[in-house]
């Protein structure tokens, strides 16, 4: 029997039992399309989240107030307990480690921004003008807050396109004095587009200098402090630095946490690759499943094709042709299970991106590899005792079960 | 030289303590081209001496040579070829795959065989015109009469030109009158040259065959040489 006849011989048998075929490419289908749905949720939750650090620029370190016992990223720094608080004075006195090329301290607060009887919610973030550049913002009109004394609070602000286009609309924004909160500033810029960055949209921000936000919300404390070292390498040794300048400030106590972007955004990969994994595991156990059904199925068939398989041999089939050809069966459902499901689940990230529009939920390529592997490799595998069993069967016994 | 030896076969089924000796000392040859009816009542013995002259079963002792060669101590493979090469079964139930057409029921032999695509649809065309199923070549089994289907069966049997045709109760399942055209059609490959051994329980088509067997519990009873009018 030629390999060209074997495959045709089981894709007449295939197809011969159509609801029983569809059941099987159904089942078979479900599980990868599961893998690949799944893990196009998870890798795309993983690329979100890594694309939103990447936007925050590089060489940073940022400071926050509260000390996390690990040092690394663990869910206990993202909320800290504050035992001190981040002063303007600690930000500055952070410019004097070598390594240091820029410094902007960060406090953030809601308020709400009006001009011509116009009025909008707005967050209001207090900077300094280094800020900009550390970010790699551009300006699309005027320019960003005064490089002076961090002290001073100036009546200037800055403005995201957002805000911008809904305060103003097509008017000239520049120089206009805007009322954010209880103050009147003059609106001295405008920055240009940039989009998503850390779950903050940057175009619907007001920026005003620091000590003019501390001042309207009657406070001291600084929310972050971001340190842009000199370059990727100096990265730990200005880490090194600026922990040695805050303890200094404290006494020989360290209560401030201090994050690198790629430790961040490592342990971010490192959570989100696990639980794209985990995802991945779990819908493996549904192909599986998928394979135990195509033993069972195939079993069934071996039943119900005694008497066919009977009158092969005594038409000269060899044990060696039945096995094939019952293994290739089995091998085709499971390869039409699996580009089903390949279908399946690409429609369903499809629809995840539809839904959703900032998650770039596209299933990762080893995962649709090893969805389409584990169905082709179950189907087989599984195949193999039912085709042994058809093999084995007596001619005489099996020609006359009818 | 016989074309089938077969001397002191013994064929034994074990249905738990009790023993059935379905052949006993059997010893018969059969000549090339000879047509012999195995006749006798039931559970006599003849499915299991065809299934054993097919080589579909192995006897516990004793010794068959077909063509000259002992097959008993084959192994599994050669004796399927020799099964595709030099045997066509033809059964009662006439056993046609019924998923698949007429035309290609005819053409399973020849694709166990590896004979390519060409030369298989040459083959099957003229066996589909010998045996009068043109025009039922797409159809499938179940769309079939059961005179077609015995007739698909049985050019199925031939369509590898095999040196002995064993058919068991081929009218079994037919009317008086297809029983018939099928026995003309067996008879007909038999009078090309082809042995035909034939199990049956008419005493009409067993009195057409020019010798008999005459089975009981397993033993051969008789050998009759001469055809006796019915
Ligand atoms: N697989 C088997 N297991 C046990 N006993 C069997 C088996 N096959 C046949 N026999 C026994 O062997 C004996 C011969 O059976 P066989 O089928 O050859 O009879 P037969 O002459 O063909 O009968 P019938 O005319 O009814 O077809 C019977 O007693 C039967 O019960
Ligand atoms: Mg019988």
């Amino acid at each position: 029997m030629t390999p060209a006849d074997t495959l045709r011989f089981a894709t007449r048998a295939a197809t011969g039992y159509p609801l029983r075929t569809a059941l099987m490419v159904l089942a078979m289908s479900i599980g990868v399309a599961a893998v690949v749905v799944l893990t196009a949720l998870g890798d795309g939750a993983r690329r979100y989240v890594v694309n939103e650090f990447s936007a925050l620029g590089s060489n940073l370190v940022i400071v926050l107030p509260g000390r996390t016992a690990t040092g690394g990223l663990g869910l206990g720094n993202l909320i800290t307990s504050t035992p001190r608080d981040l002063t303007v004075r600690d930000a500055e006195a952070l410019l004097r480690a070598p390594l240091v090329n820029r410094m902007a301290p960060l406090s953030v607060g809601n308020s709400e921004i009006a001009w011509g009887g116009r009025l909008r919610e707005a967050m209001v973030v207090g900077t300094s003008g280094d800020y900009v550049d550390i970010r790699a913002f551009h300006m699309a009109e005027g320019s960003f807050l005064p490089r002076e004394d961090l002290g001073r609070a100036s009546a200037v602000a800055v403005l995201g396109t957002k805000v911008r286009e809904e305060l103003f609309g097509g008017e000239p924004a520049i120089g206009r004095m805007v009322r954010v909160g209880d103050r009147r500033l003059r609106v001295i810029g405008v920055l240009g587009k940039t989009g998503q960055g850390l779950g903050m949209n940057t175009d619907e921000l007001v920026f005003v200098p620091v000590a003019t936000a501390q001042a309207m919300f009657n406070t001291n404390n600084l929310f972050r402090i971001i340190v842009e070292a000199r370059s990727r390498e100096a990265i730990g040794p200005a880490k090194q630095q600026l922990e040695h300048i805050m303890r200094l400030r404290r006494e020989g106590e360290l209560d401030v946490t201090l994050i690198t972007q790629d430790a961040v955004l490592g342990t971010f990969d490192r959570i989100l690759g696990a639980l794209t994994m985990a995802v991945a595991g779990i819908a493996a156990i549904s192909l599986a499943v998928a394979g135990i059904l195509v033993m069972n199925v195939m079993l069934v068939a071996v039943t119900q094709r005694t008497a066919e398989i009977g009158l092969l041999k005594a038409l000269g089939a060899t044990g060696h042709n039945i096995r094939l050809a019952f293994l290739t069966e089995a091998a085709l459902l499971s390869l039409a299970g699996a580009i089903t499901g390949f279908a399946l689940g690409h429609l369903g990230a499809w629809g995840l991106r539809i839904a959703f529009p900032v998650l770039p939920a596209w299933p990762p390529d080893w995962a649709v590899f090893a969805g389409i592997g584990t169905a082709l490799a179950t189907g087989i595998l599984f195949g193999v005792m039912p085709a042994r069993r058809a093999a084995r069967l007596d001619p005489v016994q099996a020609l006359s079960r009818r | 030289m016989a074309q089938i030896e077969l001397s002191g076969i013994e064929r034994v089924f074990k249905l738990g303590d009790s023993e059935v000796h379905a052949l006993h000392e059997l010893s018969v040859s059969i000549e090339r081209g000879e047509y012999v009816a195995v006749m006798g009542p039931s559970g006599s013995g003849k499915s299991t001496l065809l299934n054993l002259l097919g080589l579909l079963d192995r006897p516990n002792a004793g010794t068959y040579r077909l063509e000259g060669r002992d097959v008993t101590t084959l192994s599994p493979d050669e004796q399927a070829e020799v099964r595709r090469t030099r045997i066509g079964f033809v059964f009662q139930s006439f056993h046609l795959v019924p998923r698949l057409t007429a035309a290609e029921n005819i053409a399973l032999p020849l694709m166990l065989a590896g004979i390519a695509p060409a030369e298989r649809h040459a083959r099957v065309a003229q066996a589909l015109k010998d045996f009068g199923l043109e025009t039922r070549a797409s159809h499938r089994p179940d769309e079939l009469s059961g005179g077609q289907r015995q007739r698909v069966a049985i050019a199925r049997a031939t369509i590898m030109r095999p040196a002995v045709i064993l058919a068991d109760e081929p009218t079994g399942n037919l009317d008086r009158s297809t029983g018939q055209d099928v026995t003309h059609l067996l008879e007909e490959l038999n009078a090309s040259g082809v042995t035909l051994i034939v199990v049956t329980h008419d005493p009409v088509m067993g009195g057409r065959a020019r010798r008999r067997l005459m089975m009981e519990d397993g033993r051969l009873l008789q050998d009759v040489r001469e055809p006796t009018p019915a």
